[in-house]
């Protein structure tokens, strides 16, 4: 290989190689992961709602990882690893901030103002 | 592959009789916007995090006004998702497109992105409108008030990706497609899907578990 061919490789490497099966596997997957719910609640499929919320949850984190794979070519290897990194330190983030949210102004709710509770 | 390249050195000035391990020549360090954007995404993420967990907390507190149970129209909700999971695969095409290097087929499938984003943005408008004009503003209690900030901060977003979106077109138009416009149309294509998987969010917690008896 010349030197100048390996440079021209090297430089297009800089933006990951993408493919016509990986975007059309990622929508199928996407399209299937978003109808379900939207029948599950538009239909009223389960009597209660607590059901309902929990499955719909779980559509929505499968389709998560369904678009950041498909669409945003997540791997363990992209930038060395860095974005993985990344994301995980950052999924900690968001799990910290909306599950502590939660908690914390639910338990202020039941045990300061019980007379405000719905 | 820069372990290799530091042995050939190493090996090469050794012959000198010292040992270098500074890596001479041209050594290509990676491209360090594409996760420097990613590193950006991240905190955008923080921000959705913040805005989604006010919504949690304040997504009961309708102040005796209208509940969102009242008011969502999920059909309206269907087809904006449509579009912008459509605008997913558009964008798609556009980056093999431009892996094959075809500039007009990376203009025309952007285009059609930035028009099914428009869409989208439409349709939130008019969603918007509509749901101020029937006395729900942000106002109104603290739940539209989380409500208008979460899904409108996702809106504002789409509408810098579409102006972004415009701004590449003229560029790629200008220049062609030349390595800082490919690396720019990747950057917006993770910005775009980065969008995406917040609207999954946006769908899901908010309009569908919101009109849940």
């Amino acid at each position: 290989m010349s030197e100048h061919t390996h440079d021209h490789d090297h430089h297009d490497a800089d933006i990951p190689h993408v493919s016509l099966k990986e975007y059309l596997t990622g929508f199928v997957l996407a399209v299937i992961l978003t109808v379900i719910p939207f029948w599950l609640v538009m239909g009223g499929v389960f009597e209660s709602s607590a059901t309902t919320v929990m499955v719909i949850l779980g559509f929505a984190l499968v389709q998560i990882v369904v678009h950041m794979v498909f669409f945003l070519h997540m791997n363990f290897h992209s930038e060395g690893g860095w974005n993985m990194l990344a994301l995980i330190f950052t999924l900690i983030l968001v799990f910290i901030t909306l599950a502590g949210s939660l908690w914390v102004m639910h338990n202020l709710n039941v045990n300061m103002m019980p007379g405000m509770m719905d | 592959m820069s372990d290799t390249t530091m042995t050939a050195a190493a090996t090469d000035s050794s012959q000198n009789g010292q040992l270098e391990f500074l890596v001479k020549g041209d050594h290509h360090p990676q491209n360090g916007t594409l996760l420097g954007f990613w590193i950006y995404l991240m905190s955008d993420c923080l921000i959705f995090a913040c805005l989604f967990a006010t919504y949690g907390v304040l997504g009961r507190s309708y102040a005796g006004g209208p509940t969102g149970m009242e008011l969502f129209d999920l059909n309206l909700i269907a087809i904006s998702t449509s579009l912008l999971l459509i605008s997913s695969i558009t964008y798609g095409f556009a980056m093999l497109q431009m892996q094959a290097n075809r500039l007009k087929g990376t203009m025309f499938w952007l285009a059609v992105t930035g028009l099914l984003g428009a869409g989208f943005l439409g349709l939130e408008l008019y969603e918007f409108h509509h749901l101020i004009h029937v006395g729900a503003g942000p106002q109104t209690s603290g739940f539209w008030t989380a409500f208008f900030a979460l899904v409108g901060t996702h809106g504002l977003h789409v509408f810098f990706g579409i102006v972004w979106l415009v701004t590449l077109l003229l560029q790629l138009k200008k220049r062609g497609l030349i390595p800082e416009n490919k690396r720019r149309v990747f950057c917006l294509s993770m910005f775009w899907h980065f969008l995406d998987v917040v609207w999954i969010g946006v769908f899901t917690y908010v309009y569908l578990m919101g009109v849940l008896p």
